[in-house]
């Protein structure tokens, strides 16, 4: 596969290490109610979706950025990649500063 | 002995003869044949016996699709069994031997296996050997195991070398037939990069074996001309000997170049053979089409060949397998075969069409609407017996008989994305379907278009539809005048019969075995061939899948298309496995690190171990040491008396710069960081997100800004990624930068007591070491040796008064050589990664067998390290009710209570008395040494209920070895557990 980095352009996917569901970004606030069960939902429940899946790669062997690649899964294309990053900021995330005022 | 068979002209050169042997016997060929055409013109028609029956089998084929000739190339380390002989290039003094027979060719033992036919049916396997159970190991498997398989290793080494190449291209052509020169032609006169790769040795696919014009040339020499003008443009690679043998995502294909394989020995270093990763914007599919046959009885003995193959190897090779050719075919192209080989000069005898309506022929008697019903001749085909459209039975007497049931389209690489064909009615084959692989198109008779003139426009067509994808302009060219005749075929599979008669001629499976697989309800056209193995071996099934189908669906009652079809995945021919390691092999296997000492402590005469990729010293024996114990226990012993160094570079060092820095360790490490002073290092733990603990190591401040922290060996890599992944993908706003500077530094232990005193004789003057200004623990940025930049910080795995110094990797060797030039009045000794294995288990700390993946915080007695005043990786999960039991696992030693007996790594606790099983388990040894500072072995354990048990005895067992040692439990510090030495 060619995975076509935001930074580097396009890049053989043995170049990366894959990870799994990007919502692996979404890592609860520890101190919420619930912690217990939303971590082990974060960690263990995952959609397996035979399509369009966003999911997590890191270019190992390269600049060591972390991808968020949406990659159908019948067919292996790539429609969007993404810098891990940019999505974790759109998702709210920042310093874990932030998640105490939230909560 | 002469070439009886051979004929005049052809492409190849009779001017420059060839000696080859096959089965010890010598013959002579001509510079472009093939092991095949070569054999077939001395007038050798057996080359090889049958997978299951060991039927005497001839070459059916004149390509890469050939099911039967599998031969034995040359000797010794170069041994290659499996190979076709159609494609195998001859070459002055080739060495060639049959296969899968014993003991000769002509005389195979196995062949009795074709009298038992009726009990070797399919499933055979899955009815016969179910009973008696006991049979199966001791047998049935041995007998079957040497039963099966066809060539045969000698087992040496591989003498030669394969590579790995990559290429980048606009457009890869695969093909070099008409259509693919045609297309080639286009993109590469518009300039485009063009990569045009066929399989051949010679370019011009069918165009060689015909005897159509293009224009006013025959179609060989056009498709040398095309080849000469594509050769001199700077923008196309031309590849021969070259299969493309599969389609991969995004338009990545796998290529096998055949470098050497047909000369008798590579040139001093060059490859045999190259592994292409060829990375295309666009491909055009132009593989053509493989013939098929039809099945009737005894359709399986050599002399019944395809049509198409009689006609190339009469065109193209000048070689006939007799001067007696039978026809027999359900369309007008068996008809061109007959017309060819009279041309030759060969006699054709009939030429049997199942067609009432049969165009007439020239030169030879037209038998229409007449079917082959069997065929005699025991090692070589003698005789056919027909059935005439009047009912009539009739024998001709022939040696070879030709046969056509049309032509698949080449559909294989279509199908490497899961790709479906789709049937198309007027050809009766299946064609490529839509759900081609990404930025694939396909021309010519792959496509279906089986004409020459429809091969020639198509691929022009898709050269210039790809270029234009591309934003590339290219034109039409002018197509020179070719054959344009319509295809005419009444489909037509098998003869109708009770004998068997050969569908898939490699793995032996004949239309009987379809029916009984039907009959036994196999309805999935993927059982029956699971079933059957039809289109299992080699081939894939190339010449054999359609025939099957077209049986099944017979029975079933169902059209072509309704049965479905199985599809195709690479390779598309065997790859060997050495060009899939390229050099890849022996030494070359993985990269090897070396440390920077390894240069010093390979002349002290060190033994080295593999960890991970790199080879660190295990011991360093001196003279009169001739056990590894000898040398361990010594380097323990002057450490802790005296002083010894170890090299503990490979342990992972990562860089923690930013302003928030401490509040990033907060959150990796499970222990808090923020308040760590500048100039002093912290024991950390890492955790998984599942509270499981992963890593440890230590970070040290040198600013406060500013962290190195250091993994295991073994977890660099993963530590570093996971550190990247909490500061990319969680807390992306910390201002904090990471890099791994593992390789920048070159790190070794000073322990022991007199490791102060050694290195004030290294370290400059102005940084005082005593005990007040770098106490325990205390780092910091230094210099060494008169102004090397350096970096001290005083840790202990030993137990120790230790230190570990750091320069950059370019004085590693220089700093060891000084380290033990000073060390000389203390005798000091290096110390490898027994020794301290040793001391840290004397001294407990845990390390890989403890943080085993299935160890808590808890569990390794660091339980109140886990902060509950912040957030970390693993924190909340950590919690959870079932990891943090009253009885849980804890970390303790264990001694035998006779000093004499060992402690068996591994071992498992159980009660004095009582059983042993896992019921009774009371946890298991992880580490296990003899400390010679103990005089016994010692053991860190993981016990139920640990701590509380001091002093208890328990019993090792080792069901495995047979083998129970009486331990007592004690504290895991078996050395200095105060801590006294390491603040010293």
């Amino acid at each position: 596969m060619i995975i076509n980095h935001p930074l580097l352009g396009p890049r053989d996917a043995q170049e990366f290490t894959y990870l799994g569901d990007a919502t692996l970004i979404n890592r609860p606030y520890w101190l919420s109610e619930n912690a217990l069960r939303d971590f082990h939902d974060y960690l263990h429940l995952r959609d397996n979706p035979a399509g369009e899946h966003r999911e997590l790669w890191f270019h190992e062997q390269g600049d060591r950025s972390w991808l968020v690649v949406t990659r159908n899964t019948v067919t292996h294309k790539i429609s969007s990649v993404e810098l891990a990053c940019d999505v974790a900021r759109a998702n709210g995330r920042s310093t874990g500063r932030e998640e105490a005022q939230v909560a | 002995m002469t070439q009886m068979n051979r004929l005049t002209g052809g492409l190849i050169d009779q001017s420059k003869p060839l000696n080859f042997s096959f089965d010890g016997t010598s013959y002579k060929g001509f510079a472009g044949d093939t092991l095949a055409s070569a054999l077939l013109a001395n007038g050798v028609r057996l080359m090889g016996r049958s997978f299951k029956y060991h039927r005497p089998r001839g070459v059916v084929t004149a390509g890469s699709e050939e099911p039967n000739a599998l031969v034995e190339l040359r000797s010794g380390g170069r041994q290659e069994p499996n190979t076709r002989a159609t494609v195998a290039e001859l070459y002055d003094g080739f060495e060639a031997n049959s296969q899968n027979r014993w003991p000769s060719l002509k005389h195979d033992m196995l062949a009795i296996n074709d009298r038992f036919s009726n009990f070797l049916t399919a499933g055979f396997y899955y009815k016969t050997f179910m009973w008696p159970k006991a049979f199966w190991e001791k047998i049935y498997e041995p007998i079957i195991r040497n039963a099966a398989g066809l060539g045969s290793l000698t087992g040496e080494g591989d003498p030669d070398l394969y590579d790995k190449g990559f290429l980048h291209c606009d457009v890869l052509i695969i093909g070099a037939g008409p259509a693919g020169l045609m297309a080639a032609l286009t993109a590469g006169r518009a300039g485009a990069q063009v990569v045009l790769a066929d399989e051949d040795f010679r370019m011009g696919g069918r165009l060689n074996a015909e005897t159509h014009h293009l224009g006013d040339m025959p179609g060989a020499e056009w498709a040398a001309t095309a080849v000469a003008e594509l050769a001199s443009m700077d923008n196309v690679r031309l590849m021969t000997r070259s299969t493309v043998f599969g389609a991969y995502d995004h338009g990545v294909y796998g290529v096998l170049e055949r470098v050497a394989d047909h000369i008798a020995t590579p040139a001093a270093g060059k490859p045999r053979q190259i592994l292409w990763r060829v990375y295309s914007k666009r491909a055009i599919l132009c593989a053509g089409s493989t013939e098929r046959s039809i099945a009737f009885e005894n359709n399986d003995r050599p002399g019944v060949m395809m049509a198409g193959a009689v006609r190339a190897y009469a065109n193209r090779w000048a070689a006939t397998p007799d001067q007696n050719i039978a026809i027999f075919t359900n369309n007008d192209d068996g008809h061109r075969t007959a017309a060819d080989l009279i041309a030759k000069g060969v006699n054709v005898p009939a030429v049997i069409d199942i067609r009432p309506d049969a165009p007439k022929v020239v030169g030879a008697e037209l038998l229409a609407g007449a079917q082959v019903i069997g065929s005699k001749g025991r090692l070589g085909l003698t005789e056919v017996t027909l059935r005439l459209a009047s009912g009539e039975m009739r024998s001709i007497s022939c040696g070879a008989l030709a046969v056509s049931g049309g032509w698949n389209p080449n559909v294989h690489l279509t199908c490497h994305q899961r790709g479906r064909p789709k049937w198309n009615d007027a050809l009766a084959a299946f064609v490529p379907g839509d759900d081609l692989p990404m930025g694939m198109t396909v021309a010519g008779a792959a496509l279906g278009d089986l004409s020459t003139h429809g091969a020639l426009a198509g691929g022009a067509k898709a050269a210039v539809a790809a270029l234009g994808d591309l934003g590339m302009t290219a034109g039409i060219p002018i197509l020179p005048k070719a054959d344009d005749t319509p295809v005419k075929l009444t489909p037509f599979w098998h003869v109708a019969g009770k004998g068997r008669a050969w569908l898939d001629l490699q793995n032996d499976v004949t239309v009987k075995d379809v029916k009984l697989a039907h009959q036994e309800n196999f309805v999935s056209v993927e059982h029956l061939k699971r079933y059957t193995t039809l289109g299992m071996a080699t081939d894939q099934g190339k010449t054999s899948n359609m025939g099957a189908l077209a049986v099944m669906a017979e029975m079933t009652g169902k059209s072509i298309p309704e049965t479905g079809t199985t599809i195709f995945r690479p390779p598309y021919t065997p790859v060997s496995m050495g060009a899939m390691a390229g050099r890849a092999v022996g030494k070359e296997f993985h990269p090897t690190r070396l440390t920077p000492s390894h240069k010093w402590a390979a002349e002290q005469g060190a033994e080295f171990v593999e960890v991970g990729n790199w080879l660190r010293a295990q011991w360093f024996p001196r003279t009169g040491e001739d056990h590894w114990r000898q040398s361990v226990d010594r380097e323990v012993t002057q450490t802790r008396n005296s002083v010894g160094i170890c090299d503990v570079t490979t342990l992972g060092k990562i860089d923690v710069q930013g302003a928030d820095a401490a509040e990033f360790l907060n959150k990796i490490y499970a222990n808090a960081f923020a308040k760590l002073p500048v100039g002093k290092v912290r024991y950390g733990l890492m955790l998984r997100e599942d509270g499981i603990a992963a890593d440890d190591g230590t970070a040290a401040r040198l600013a406060e800004d500013h962290f190195v922290v250091t993994t295991t060996t073994a977890n660099a890599v993963t530590v570093y990624r996971n550190m990247e992944f909490a500061r990319q993908c969680l807390w992306p706003d910390l201002d904090v930068q990471l890099i791994s500077t593992t390789e920048a530094w070159a790190q070794y232990a000073v322990a022991g007591p007199n490791a102060r005193k050694l290195l004030q004789k290294v370290v400059d003057a102005e940084f005082d070491l005593s005990n007040e200004a770098f106490p325990f623990m205390a780092c910091g940025e230094i210099t060494v040796c008169g102004g090397t930049r350096a970096r001290l910080f005083r840790i202990s795995f030993s137990g120790e008064l230790a230190y570990e110094i750091a320069v950059p990797t370019r004085y590693g060797d220089g700093l060891i050589r000084a380290l033990m030039a000073a060390g000389k009045e203390f005798d000091v000794t290096p110390y490898g990664t027994e020794a301290l294995g040793v001391m840290r288990i004397e001294k407990g700390h845990a390390a890989g067998n403890e943080l085993n993946g299935t160890t808590t915080a808890l569990n390794l007695g660091l339980g109140r390290m886990v902060s509950t005043k912040k957030d970390c990786i693993g924190n909340v999960l950590s919690k959870r009710d079932g990891m943090n039991t009253e009885d849980a696992l804890r970390l303790v030693g264990v001694r035998p209570v006779d000093a004499k007996d060992p402690v068996p790594a591994g071992s498992h606790l159980m009660a004095v008395t009582g059983p042993v099983d896992a019921g009774h388990d009371q946890g298991y040894v992880t580490s296990a040494a003899y400390s010679p500072t103990l005089g016994t072995a010692i053991g860190l354990a993981f016990v139920k209920g640990g701590a509380a048990r001091m002093g208890e005895r328990l019993r090792l067992a080792n069901p495995l070895e047979g083998s129970e040692v009486l331990v007592e439990i004690v504290s895991a510090h078996f050395v200095d557990p105060e801590g006294e030495k390491l603040r010293g």
